[in-house]
């Protein structure tokens, strides 16, 4: 076993590797992975570096032969990395929380101990900072979230979940850009478009971008 | 153009993928049997990222609206052209108005229709796939209905237009030793794995996994004993891709295939590898999948052999067409 302060490097078959960061889900962790993604996608052979939560993987051009010296790059770049404050833009997202598409408002309140309102305004008090973007196109994972109203996941992931859904997994927070399966819990919803293949970037967001959001209504 | 005249599930026009929007919350889409696709397109001398129709159900039925060669390789269909039977793995040509029907799947889960010059939809993102969560890429992002015109390439004047098979990717690269009735895969293993003792990690290698209707392009959620982590596993989301074996709360393995998403939390006991993914876009609902685990290098070599496969059946296509051309 890895010991808890050092990275752990494993591999996706012999498609892609994966390297998580020790250390706390927070901003400067998670800019220096935006550090270390920045350099590694220049690396030979990596088709693509991809941010996620406090980790980063790397899609292969072709597999390595072998990829010993990917893990050592992987863990110089990681002593190497400084953290890179990125500059986005910032949007204000109105939700709806509760009512049929955030019906796990309840749930997340009885898992907490906490009323819905106190759910809702604590879920929109911070200023979210776009971790990383995943999951299905455009959606952005959220850091800052209270860690009050963390929830694990569903212990079956459901089939539909409803694009705008607002959610919480684990201690973490995004709104769906699209209708499709999730393990996540849906708190409320919104509407705003995301993503769309026809712009020059289809994204809307970017890691480094923040999103506050407003309570529009709490459905009881 | 080909015009869909009846068509059962979500069959859709795929290529191999759109490898390089993973940044962008875009996961690959492309065929589930990529072999399949691939050959199809050597059969037809085109691109071998050319779209193709992968269908997934029968009865389906479609009309060509010019004279087309075209190419049904995957799951044995009981394909028949204007009531000539059609072999599967066969490169063959129809003419306008002819009507190519697939009546019943025999062996297989996926048939793939592939045709001279390729489906011509517009590239979206880097790919022709079908994008079914970002409803983007193939027709419009979305499954093919009844009365949908699809546009085909012009293909290259000089192109083949002759009967012509090969073997099917199952027979020609069968695993040794495969029990009848059972789909076997080579995993290697991942992140989590030690967070299962030994015996649940036992559980996962010797179990005979039951593939439940709930499985799709998305991923195959497996059936059979409980395969439960020593303390649960709540990880950081990270980056997944297809072949990720992910065990939920509920010790139940799901497979993460081409659409899958393109990041996730589960826990990961290990991942299929890429030569090996084709075989589970060919298992049917209901089928049974166990699980052999091999090293990384062993991942690659399983790989060559795959290429071997497809650079065989190249040179096998290119030769008889340089021997008609000499006639």
């Amino acid at each position: 076993m890895t010991a808890p302060d050092l990275p752990r490097i494993s591999l996706l078959g012999t498609t892609a590797i994966l390297f998580e960061a020790p250390g706390t889900f927070d901003l400067p962790h998670q800019r220096r992975i935006w550090a270390l993604a920045a350099m590694a996608s220049k690396w030979p052979g990596v088709r693509e570096a991809i941010p996620g939560i406090t980790n980063l993987m790397l899609t292969f051009e072709t597999p390595p032969r072998a990829v010993d010296s990917l893990v050592s790059a992987l863990n110089d770049g990681w002593d190497a990395a400084q953290e890179l404050a990125i500059e986005g833009r910032d949007i204000e997202l109105p939700v709806t929380y509760g009512g049929e598409i955030g019906s796990s408002l309840q749930t997340v309140a009885d898992h907490t101990g906490l009323s819905v309102d106190d759910v809702a305004s604590i879920h929109a008090a911070p200023l979210y900072t776009v971790f990383a973007l995943g999951s299905h196109p455009g959606y952005c994972y959220l850091g800052g979230m209270d860690p009050r109203i963390a929830i694990p996941r569903r212990q079956t992931p459901l089939q539909r979940c409803e694009g705008g859904s607002v959610s919480i997994g684990g201690s973490q927070t995004g709104v769906s850009a699209s209708p499709g399966p999730s393990g996540w819990h849906a708190i409320g919803h919104t509407t705003w478009t995301f993503f769309d293949p026809s712009w020059p970037v289809p994204a809307a967001l970017a890691p480094g971008d923040t999103v506050r959001f407003k309570v529009d209504r709490v459905i009881r | 153009m080909i015009e869909i005249l009846s068509v059962l599930g979500p069959a859709s026009v795929q290529d191999l993928g759109r490898f390089d929007q993973y940044r962008f919350g875009v996961g690959t889409s492309g065929a589930m049997d990529d072999i399949a696709l691939r050959a199809g397109n050597i059969l037809l001398a085109n691109d071998e990222n050319a779209a193709g129709i992968e269908i997934p159900m029968t009865p389906f039925k479609l009309r060509f609206g010019r004279d087309t060669a075209f190419a049904l390789t995957g799951a044995d269909a009981g394909a028949d052209l204007g009531g000539r039977a059609i072999p599967p793995w066969w490169r063959s040509q129809a003419r306008a108005g002819d009507v190519l029907s697939l009546k019943a799947m025999t062996r297989g889960a996926r048939s793939y229709l592939t045709v001279g010059g390729g489906i011509d939809v517009p590239v979206v993102l880097g790919s022709r796939s079908t994008q079914l969560r970002g409803q983007l890429g193939g027709l419009h992002g979305r499954s093919l209905q009844p009365g949908d015109v699809l546009p085909c390439t012009a293909p290259d004047s000089s192109a083949c237009i002759g009967e012509l098979g090969t073997e099917p990717a199952d027979i020609a690269l069968a695993r040794p030793n495969a029990p009848a009735g059972v789909t076997v895969v080579r995993v290697v293993i991942a992140g989590e794995y030690d967070m299962y003792d030994g015996v649940a990690q036992d559980l996962f290698w010797r179990s005979d996994w039951k593939v439940t209707p709930q499985s799709n392009r998305y991923g195959y959620r497996l059936q059979g004993p409980a395969v439960m982590p020593i303390s649960p596993v709540e990880k950081r989301s990270h980056g997944i891709v297809p072949g990720v074996v992910q065990i939920p709360p509920n010790g139940q393995p799901i497979i993460q295939m081409r659409d899958a998403q393109t990041s996730g939390g589960y826990p990961k006991i290990a991942t299929v590898i890429e030569a090996d993914l084709w075989r589970i876009g060919q298992a049917g609902l209901g089928g049974k999948l166990r699980f052999e685990q091999t090293l990384y290098p062993d991942a690659l070599a399983a790989q060559d052999e795959v290429s071997a496969y497809l650079d065989k059946l190249r040179v096998n296509v290119r030769r008889l067409e340089e021997l008609r051309r000499c006639r």
